[in-house]
């Protein structure tokens, strides 16, 4: 999307990773480690409430204590929760994608692979469940089950894997009539060999593509959820819950709504980068 | 021609019937769907009284049909929270989340296309760098964020503008702008893509060997034709822009549909959430549908094509 797209001739050397994708892949993995090494990195327990350093701007310092980002309405440390919102952020995003990726696959593939009536119901489930807005399933789905975190993976995983399901199921019925799979085939190969080993490869490439895409969108729709109360449940920190507490304090505490946002936009702008990257990569004809 | 029509209308008469399927079977997912509509306080009595003059205790297919009949006659059922029909509680709020959407729309259209427009043609210019880093921010800014930080600077320390509520004409500027901001991103990447497909075609050479200036391809021929996918893409943000008034409403206190969502979520108000849900699906599928029969208005070659899905 960025610059990449326009010559051509370079398409036999290996391409140099354009320079604006390095410091967001660094930002990014920078991300990954503090989600990892959140107990170590972070100055403070995120739970830890001290009242008498409630709302203080950051830079604070309270019996030796510095709040570097400031303290919340319950004298949390603000950054420590920024931190450990990190953690549930991707790790929700990484479950939700992972498991709609493969749900979704899998459904593409058996649909473009034995066709007929299977074909016709999976597809037709995809056409369906994607013209739902995913927010307003998200939201009826929640409002049964009840909020918690598992039900916030279930919930993105069961809204999105049609997007897999889809690219999967163009993809295989490109793949499956070539001669090598017909071969296979013909040589006594059994379903399982014949998607895992023969088309599978063959289409992991798009799959990936909507996969990165998906996750900057599925860190999205769990803050979003978070922010309506319908997603982790406090006190665990998550950057959408915290928004929804600063939005209440934006006019005396600027702090607790501003950085666990620009942290939230960080991630999913070095995502969007990443993702769009390796879209112009691995799918050339996308622009 | 017509033959494309009944099909892709067919379709989306499935698609609905498939949405109301799938919230009736969601609701009865939770085992007692009772449970969902009752008020926190309520006593087993209650709870049993309400099941049976709900018919809840019947059998699923008659109950599929009731509800299927019930919702063909415009009925979304009572609320039993604040004892009130749904269906007038939602027509209370609809304009509100109209005027949002329009004003959202009024500025991813406004913005959104002049600048992608203006990308594609200016592509090698240095001041397109910018206005890529412009698109990507709105793509990836979280409403709720960019929505509290436009608060902090224009209402809490500048004062330019209400924070939040609907009491005044300048009310609905910041949650249009927050709404707008990522179907701005989407319609700008759209219609740079479009337009710069275009600009390889033979009529655009034709034109510059003719001594048009680019201003006048661009406008009399080129926007044109660049504006099939625009359109298209066009129908499903207001689609999302619907449903993601959810969250915009929720930041500024405005009294629309996404606003009742949240609230009757909290109060537990289940059927309010299900008639909302169930009128932004339709909407969506609407939209789809209107957006596939312009698109083929336009190109007649799609109807050829066939295959929409």
């Amino acid at each position: 999307m960025t610059e990449i797209a326009a010559p051509r001739r370079a398409s036999i050397a290996p391409r140099r990773i354009p320079w604006p994708i390095v410091p967001f892949a660094i930002m990014l993995a920078v991300l990954v480690a503090m989600t990892v090494f959140a107990p170590y990195v972070a100055p403070l327990d995120p739970n830890q409430q001290n009242l008498l350093a409630r709302l203080k701007p950051p830079g604070h310092v309270a019996r030796g204590v510095t709040y570097l980002l400031g303290s919340d309405e319950l004298g949390r440390d603000v950054l420590s929760r920024v931190i450990y919102g990190a953690r549930v952020s991707l790790s929700v995003a990484f479950a939700s994608v992972v498991l709609s990726g493969i749900f979704g696959s899998l459904l593409g593939m058996v649909a473009a692979f034995y066709r007929g009536w299977i074909e016709i119901i999976i597809m037709r489930i995809v056409d369906i469940v994607l013209s739902i807005p995913a927010i307003l399933l998200a939201i009826i789905t929640v409002a049964v089950v009840g909020p918690s975190l598992y039900t916030v993976v279930i919930v993105l995983a069961f809204t999105r894997w049609p997007r897999y399901a889809r690219v999967a199921y163009g993809q295989t019925l490109s793949v499956a009539n070539m001669p090598y799979v017909r071969l296979s085939r013909f040589m006594g190969a059994g379903w399982p060999r014949l998607l895992g080993r023969h088309i599978l490869p063959n289409i992991a490439g798009p799959l990936i593509v909507v996969a990165t895409l998906e996750f900057g969108l599925m860190v999205l729709f769990e803050a979003g959820l978070s922010f309506l109360g319908l997603g982790v449940q406090p006190p665990t920190s998550s950057w959408g819950a915290m928004l929804s507490v600063g939005r209440n304090y934006v006019a005396t505490a600027w702090w607790i709504a501003t950085f666990p946002g620009l942290a939230l936009f960080l991630l999913v702008l070095s995502i969007n980068l990443i993702g769009d990257y390796t879209r112009d990569r691995l799918d050339p004809r996308s622009r | 021609m017509s033959a494309f029509f009944l099909k892709r209308t067919l379709q989306a008469i499935i698609a609905v019937m498939g949405v109301i399927t799938l919230i009736f079977f969601l609701q009865r997912l939770s085992g007692d769907p009772t449970l969902l509509l009752v008020p926190q306080n309520a006593t087993q009595a209650d709870i049993d009284a309400l099941r049976h003059s709900l018919g809840f205790d019947r059998p699923l297919v008659v109950q599929y049909l009731d509800f299927m009949r019930n919702l063909l006659s415009f009925d979304l059922g009572r609320s039993f929270v604040q004892n009130v029909d749904v269906t007038t509680l939602i027509w209370s709020r609809l304009p509100y989340t109209l005027m949002l959407a329009g004003g959202a729309l009024v500025v991813a259209f406004g913005i959104g296309i002049p600048l992608g427009v203006l990308m594609a043609v200016r592509r090698d210019k240095p001041e397109v760098r910018p206005m890529m880093a412009l698109v990507l921010a709105c793509q990836s800014m979280p409403t709720f964020w960019s929505a509290i930080l436009m608060i902090l600077v224009f209402a809490v320390w500048l004062g330019w503008l209400p924070p939040s509520g609907a009491r005044e004409p300048a009310s609905l500027i910041m949650p249009s702008i927050a709404l707008g901001m990522l179907s701005m991103a989407t319609f700008a990447r759209v219609s740079r893509t479009a337009v710069l497909d275009e600009l390889e075609k033979d009529y655009v050479r034709t034109g510059h060997a003719k001594g048009l200036p680019m201003r006048r391809i661009v406008m009399r021929h080129l926007l044109r034709n660049a504006s099939i996918p625009v359109v298209s893409v066009g129908a499903l943000e207001i689609a999302n822009l619907l449903a993601g008034a959810v969250i915009t409403e929720t930041v500024f206190a405005w009294p629309g549909l996404g606003q009742l969502t949240v609230q009757a979520i909290n109060a537990r108000d289940f059927l309010v959430v299900q008639g909302v849900v169930l009128l932004g699906s339709v909407t969506a599928i609407v939209l789809n549908l209107i957006a596939d029969l312009l698109y083929s208005l336009i190109d007649p070659r799609i109807r050829v094509g066939g295959d929409t899905a």
